[in-house]
C-alpha cells in the first residue's frame, strides 16, 4: 500500500458543510514518540534502543557503512558480500542457518543499499527461541565463512537477475539516471553490479570487503522490542563483541553539482516510456532538509496532494504514477522526478515535468499549499512510528546518519518553521532547472 | 522467511490493484495468515451494514477500511476490470464534494489513504490520527451512495487506468504470463479475468457502465466497516450509526455462481514476450476453505504450501535453488481465503541454461514425493512454529489486522474463522498433507505456462 496522502490543490472547493466539519487541532506528538536510548559497546558500535512492551517480540537491525558506495571499482561487491554472509557462518551451512532460524519462527533479512549494508532479525522474545535466533545472527555477523560453492550459486542468480533487469524499463532508467547524476562518484556504482564486474569478483574480494567494513566502529545496532535496557545491552554485546573494533571508513566524498544539462534516450520494446529527471539533491542532516522536504511534498511528494499528480494525472490523465523526491544519503543523494506514459505522449510529459519544476523554483509554493502540506505532515506524524517495524528502521537511520536523538520529537517543530519564502529561496539555491539530467527509456512512439 | 536481496520483488502472484502507487512501499502487509487473541467487537446496522472494531492502543492512530463485496470475480466478458475502474471513480466527487476533494480533506487532516481492488473485494482505507475517525466515516458514507459520474472526469481516469495497465502488465513479461495462465486454467470461472481488466475492455467502458456498476453494488448491505486502532468500540458504533445508519439498503442481486467446469486434461501454453529470462508457472485446481467439504483439507493445503515455500529451509529453496541448483528462485502459494475455488500455484525461474522442462520435471518430482511419503515431523513442526510466530508478528501492523477481518467477512467466511486459524494449522497431520497432495495434485487438473523470451542475451 502506498503511504502517501492524496488531494488536488487547484480545485474550487464546494460543500461548505464538509469544510466546516473538521477542526484543525494542535497535535501534541511529544508523548507519542517513545524515548530513544543510545550507547556504545566496548568495541565501538553504536546501539539505539526503544523498549516496546505490547508485543512479545524483538526487532534488530544492524547496519554498516558497507553499501555499494564502497564498491570502488568492483560493482556488485557490497551486495554479494552481504548476500553471502547469510550463506554460511561458524560451522553452519546455508541449510543449517535457514533450518535453525525458521524452526524458532525467526525472520532474517539482508540487503545492501548505496550507503548501508543491512542485516535484520525479527524473533519472538521467548527466551529459548530468542537465544537460538541470536546465536545464529551473531555467527552471521561475526563469523561468515563465504563458502566458495555458495558464491558460485549466488553469482549465477545475480547474473540472471541482471539479465532480467535489462528488459525492465524501471530498472534500466534508474541505472542510467544514477550514471547521469553521479558520473564518477561512488553513488553511480550499480548496486547489482554489471555482468563483467560480477563475473570478476573473487571469494578473496568478499573476505577483504568483509574484514574492512564489517567492524564494530562501522556498525549501528537498532533494537526495538520487549526488552529492558539491561537486556538490550546484553543482547548488543553478545551480538557484536566478537567483531574487531576496526576503523571507521572514510566519509563518502561530496557529490559535485552537475555542470550541464544532459538527455539520454534508451530504446526498449515497451509500450510506455519511463522518464526520470533530476540532479544531486541533499544529504542526511542537511541544513536545508526541512525546506526541501516540505517543498518537495508540495511539488511531487504527497500523492494526490502534489502539484505533479494534479497537473499530470488528474488534469490530463497522462500517467498512473508521477512523483518527485529527495533521497537524502550520507552525501547528497538524488533529487528525482519520474513518471511513465504511453510512448507517443513522452515528449509532452517531459515538457510538463520540466515546466512544473521550473515554475516551482521561480514562484515557490502558495501560502495555501504550504499550509496544507504542513497540516498533512504534522497531522500524519503519529503514522510514521505506529509499528515496531517502522520504529526500528527510523532508529537505524538516526543512528547511522548521526542525527540528533530528538529527531523525531522535534520533527513537527522543524516542519512548522518552514515558510513560503524559505522554500522558494532554498529551491533556488539547491536545484538548477537549467542543469537537469534526463533519462528516457521506452519504445518508439507508434500510433496510440 | 528470509527476504533475499537479489531476487526481491520479482516474485508475482499479484492479486491486488491499488489506486496509485509511489515508489517507496515500505509497509506492505505480509501475505501469511494469522489468528489472534485480540478482541473484535461486532455490530450490525438496521440497513444491513456490518461494523467490526479491533482495538489496538499502541499508537494514537486508527485504520478505517470500508469493504465492498465486489471485485473482478463478479464481472463478465466485455466489462472486465470495471470494479477497479469504479474504485478510481470513487475519488471523483459526490453531490457534496468536488473531484479530488475527498483526498484533499483527508490530506489536510494528516491522513494517508488509498484503495484497492482484488478478485473478491474492493476496499477503501484511511490511516489517520485517532481523533479524526469521524471525518473518515462521514466521507465514506457520502461516497457510498452519492458519487456523481462526470464524463469529462471519467475519460481522463480511463486513460490513467490504461497507463496503469501498461505499467503493471503490458510491459511486464511475467505479469503477462500470469494473466494468460489464469485465462487458460479457468474456463467458466471469472477468476480467468485479470483484476485490472483486458485493455480492450478498459478502452470500451463508458460512463453509464460505471454508474450502473456503482448502483448495483455500492450499498450498506453489501459493505463492511472495519476499524482497527486506538478507539472505543462503542463510540465507533455510535459514529457508524450516525453516518451510515441513514443510508438506504440496496437491492443486491447475488452474482451468478459462475463455477468452474471440471478440467479434462493437462493444459499448457507458451507466452512470448520481450524478456531475456524464462519463467514457469504451474497450477493445480484446488478448493478454497469456503467451498471445501472437509475444512481440514484446506488447512492441510495451507501447511503443504509452507512445506514447499515457508522460507529458505523449505523444500523448493533447499532442493531446487540450492541442492540441484536448477532455479534462481522458486515459490508456491495457496489462497485459503478466496471466494471461489482457485489454484495451488508453483512458480520458478530457471538458472543459467537449465531448460524449462528440466525445472518442470524437478517440480513434479517434488510433488510426487509429497504424494509418496509423509512429510517429516521436523518440517511439520517448523511450519507450525512459523505460523505461531507470524501470528504475533502480524499484530505489529494495524493495517494487516484490518485487512484480515475485511477479507474474511467479505468473502463470506466470517471473521471468526481467524480465531481458530492457529489451532486448525496445529492439528494438521503428515498423513493429511499426504492425502491432499494425492487428492488434488493430479495431472489432468494441472495448467502450465511458460514465458518464452524473445530477446536474445545482450548487453545494452
Amino acid at each position: 500500500m502506498s503511504t502517501a496522502a492524496l488531494t488536488g490543490h487547484s480545485k474550487k472547493r464546494i460543500g461548505i458543510v464538509v469544510i466546516a466539519f473538521f477542526l484543525i487541532l494542535k497535535f501534541s506528538i511529544a508523548e507519542a514518540v517513545p524515548n530513544i536510548d543510545s550507547w556504545e559497546t566496548q568495541n565501538g558500535a553504536r546501539v539505539m534502543f526503544i523498549a516496546a512492551d505490547s508485543l512479545p517480540m524483538v526487532d534488530i537491525r544492524v547496519v554498516f557503512s558497507a553499501g555499494s558506495a564502497r564498491n570502488a571499482d568492483q560493482p556488485g561487491l557490497a551486495l554479494l558480500t552481504n548476500t553471502l554472509m547469510v550463506s554460511g557462518a561458524g560451522k553452519l551451512s546455508v541449510d543449517d542457518i535457514a533450518e535453525k532460524l525458521e524452526s524458532v519462527g525467526a525472520e532474517l533479512g539482508n540487503d545492501a543499499l548505496r550507503d548501508m549494508a543491512v542485516l535484520s532479525l525479527r524473533s519472538l522474545n521467548d527466551p529459548d527461541k530468542l537465544e537460538t535466533a541470536l546465536e545464529i545472527f551473531r555467527l552471521i555477523i561475526t563469523q561468515p565463512t563465504f563458502p566458495a560453492a555458495d558464491l558460485e550459486r549466488d553469482r549465477q542468480r545475480l547474473l540472471l537477475s541482471l539479465k532480467h533487469r535489462q528488459q525492465q524499463p524501471e530498472s534500466v532508467v534508474k541505472e542510467a539516471f544514477y550514471q547521469a547524476v553521479f558520473g564518477t562518484h561512488p553513488y553511480a556504482s550499480p548496486t547489482q553490479g554489471t555482468e563483467a564486474s560480477v563475473n570478476a569478483i573473487k571469494r578473496e574480494d568478499l573476505l577483504n570487503f568483509y574484514k574492512r567494513y564489517y567492524v564494530a566502529r562501522n556498525a549501528t545496532i537498532a533494537i526495538v522490542g520487549k526488552l529492558n535496557r539491561e537486556q538490550a545491552e546484553t543482547l548488543a554485546n553478545e551480538l557484536i563483541s566478537a567483531l574487531p573494533d576496526g576503523e571507521k571508513p572514510p566519509a563518502i566524498p561530496a557529490v559535485p553539482a552537475l555542470q550541464e544539462p544532459s538527455e539520454k534516450r534508451i530504446e526498449l520494446p515497451t509500450t510506455q516510456t519511463h522518464i526520470l529527471l533530476g540532479q544531486p539533491g541533499m544529504h542526511r542532516g542537511d541544513k536545508d532538509y526541512f525546506n526541501l522536504y516540505v517543498g518537495n511534498h508540495i511539488l511531487g511528494g504527497s500523492g494526490f496532494a502534489s502539484r505533479l499528480m494534479q497537473e499530470i494525472r488528474e488534469d490530463r490523465g497522462l500517467a498512473y504514477s508521477v512523483y518527485s523526491y529527495f533521497i537524502p544519503m550520507a552525501a547528497d543523494g538524488p533529487f528525482q522526478t519520474g513518471m511513465q506514459t504511453r510512448n507517443d505522449q513522452a515528449e509532452e510529459a517531459l515538457t510538463l515535468l520540466r515546466d512544473n519544476i521550473r515554475r516551482f523554483i521561480d514562484e515557490g509554493p502558495s501560502a495555501d499549499e504550504l499550509e496544507r502540506a504542513v497540516q498533512n505532515i504534522t497531522g500524519g506524524f503519529p503514522l510514521k512510528t505506529d509499528s515496531n517495524k517502522k520504529l526500528v528502521e527510523y532508529l537505524a537511520m538516526i543512528g547511522f546518519y548521526k542525527l540528533p536523538l530528538d529527531y523525531l520529537k522535534t520533527f513537527n517543530d522543524n516542519v512548522n518553521k518552514v515558510t513560503v519564502k524559505s522554500i522558494q529561496s532554498t529551491f533556488k539555491r539547491r536545484i538548477d532547472p537549467d542543469k537537469l539530467a534526463v533519462v528516457m527509456v521506452g519504445g518508439v512512439a507508434d500510433k496510440p | 522467511m528470509h527476504k533475499n536481496a537479489i531476487w526481491a520483488g520479482i516474485a508475482i502472484i499479484a492479486g491486488i490493484v491499488v489506486l496509485f502507487s509511489l515508489t517507496k512501499n515500505k509497509d506492505n502487509p505480509s501475505t501469511a495468515n494469522q489468528s489472534s487473541s485480540s478482541t473484535v467487537y461486532e455490530h450490525q446496522l438496521d440497513n444491513g451494514m456490518k461494523i467490526l472494531v479491533q482495538p489496538d492502543t499502541r499508537s494514537p492512530v486508527v485504520v478505517s477500511q470500508v469493504w465492498y463485496k465486489i471485485g473482478s470475480s463478479y464481472e463478465y466478458n466485455g466489462i472486465t476490470g470495471i470494479s477497479h475502474m469504479l474504485e478510481h471513480m470513487m475519488f471523483k466527487g459526490t453531490k457534496e464534494l468536488a473531484p479530488g476533494e475527498f483526498s484533499e480533506i483527508i490530506a489536510k487532516n494528516g491522513g494517508r489513504e488509498n484503495a484497492f481492488t482484488s478478485r473478491d473485494y474492493t476496499a477503501y482505507f484511511q490511516t489517520i490520527a485517532n481523533d479524526r475517525l469521524e471525518l473518515c466515516l462521514r466521507l465514506e458514507a457520502d461516497r457510498m451512495r452519492n458519487v456523481i459520474f462526470k464524463n469529462e472526469e471519467f475519460l481522463k481516469e480511463r486513460d490513467v487506468v490504461a497507463e496503469e495497465r501498461r505499467l503493471r502488465y503490458e510491459d511486464q513479461p511475467r505479469s503477462l504470463t500470469y494473466e494468460q495462465f489464469n485465462a487458460t486454467a479457468f474456463v467458466s470461472s471469472p477468476y480467468r479475468h485479470p483484476v485490472i481488466g483486458w485493455m480492450e475492455d478498459i478502452q470500451a467502458y463508458n460512463v453509464a457502465d460505471l454508474e450502473a456498476w456503482y448502483k448495483a453494488w455500492y450499498a450498506p448491505n453489501n459493505a463492511t466497516l472495519v476499524v482497527v486502532g486506538d478507539v472505543d468500540p462503542q463510540q465507533v458504533f455510535k459514529l457508524a450509526e450516525k453516518y451510515f445508519g441513514p443510508l438506504q439498503a440496496g437491492e443486491i442481486q447475488p452474482p451468478k455462481p459462475q463455477l468452474e467446469i471440471p478440467q479434462r486434461g493437462k493444459r499448457r501454453i507458451e507466452v512470448q514476450a520481450a524478456s531475456q529470462v524464462p519463467y514457469l508457472l504451474m497450477g493445480y485446481k484446488v478448493p478454497s476453505l469456503k467451498n471445501i467439504e472437509d475444512p481440514r483439507e484446506a488447512y492441510a493445503l495451507e501447511v503443504l504450501a509452507g512445506i514447499l515455500d515457508g522460507g529458505d529451509s523449505a523444500r523448493l529453496s533447499r532442493q531446487l535453488v540450492r541442492g540441484k541448483q536448477l532455479a534462481a528462485s522458486a515459490g508456491a502459494g495457496y489462497n485459503l481465503y478466496s471466494r471461489m475455488d482457485s489454484l495451488f500455484i508453483l512458480s520458478a525461474t530457471p538458472v543459467g541454461e537449465i531448460p524449462i522442462n528440466t525445472l518442470e520435471q524437478a517440480i513434479l518430482a517434488e510433488i510426487e514425493q509429497l504424494k509418496q511419503e509423509p512429510v517429516s515431523a521436523t518440517e511439520l513442526e517448523r511450519v507450525k512454529t512459523q505460523v505461531v510466530a507470524a501470528d504475533i508478528y502480524q499484530r505489529d501492523s494495524m493495517f494487516y489486522q484490518g485487512m484480515r477481518l475485511g477479507i474474511l467477512e467479505t468473502v463470506g467466511l466470517g471473521w471468526t474463522v481467524m480465531n481458530d486459524y492457529v489451532e486448525n494449522i496445529q492439528s494438521v497431520t503428515a498423513e493429511q498433507v499426504q492425502a491432499v497432495a494425492n487428492k488434488y495434485f493430479i495431472n489432468k487438473h494441472l495448467t502450465v505456462a511458460e514465458l518464452v523470451p524473445t530477446v536474445q542475451n545482450s548487453q545494452p
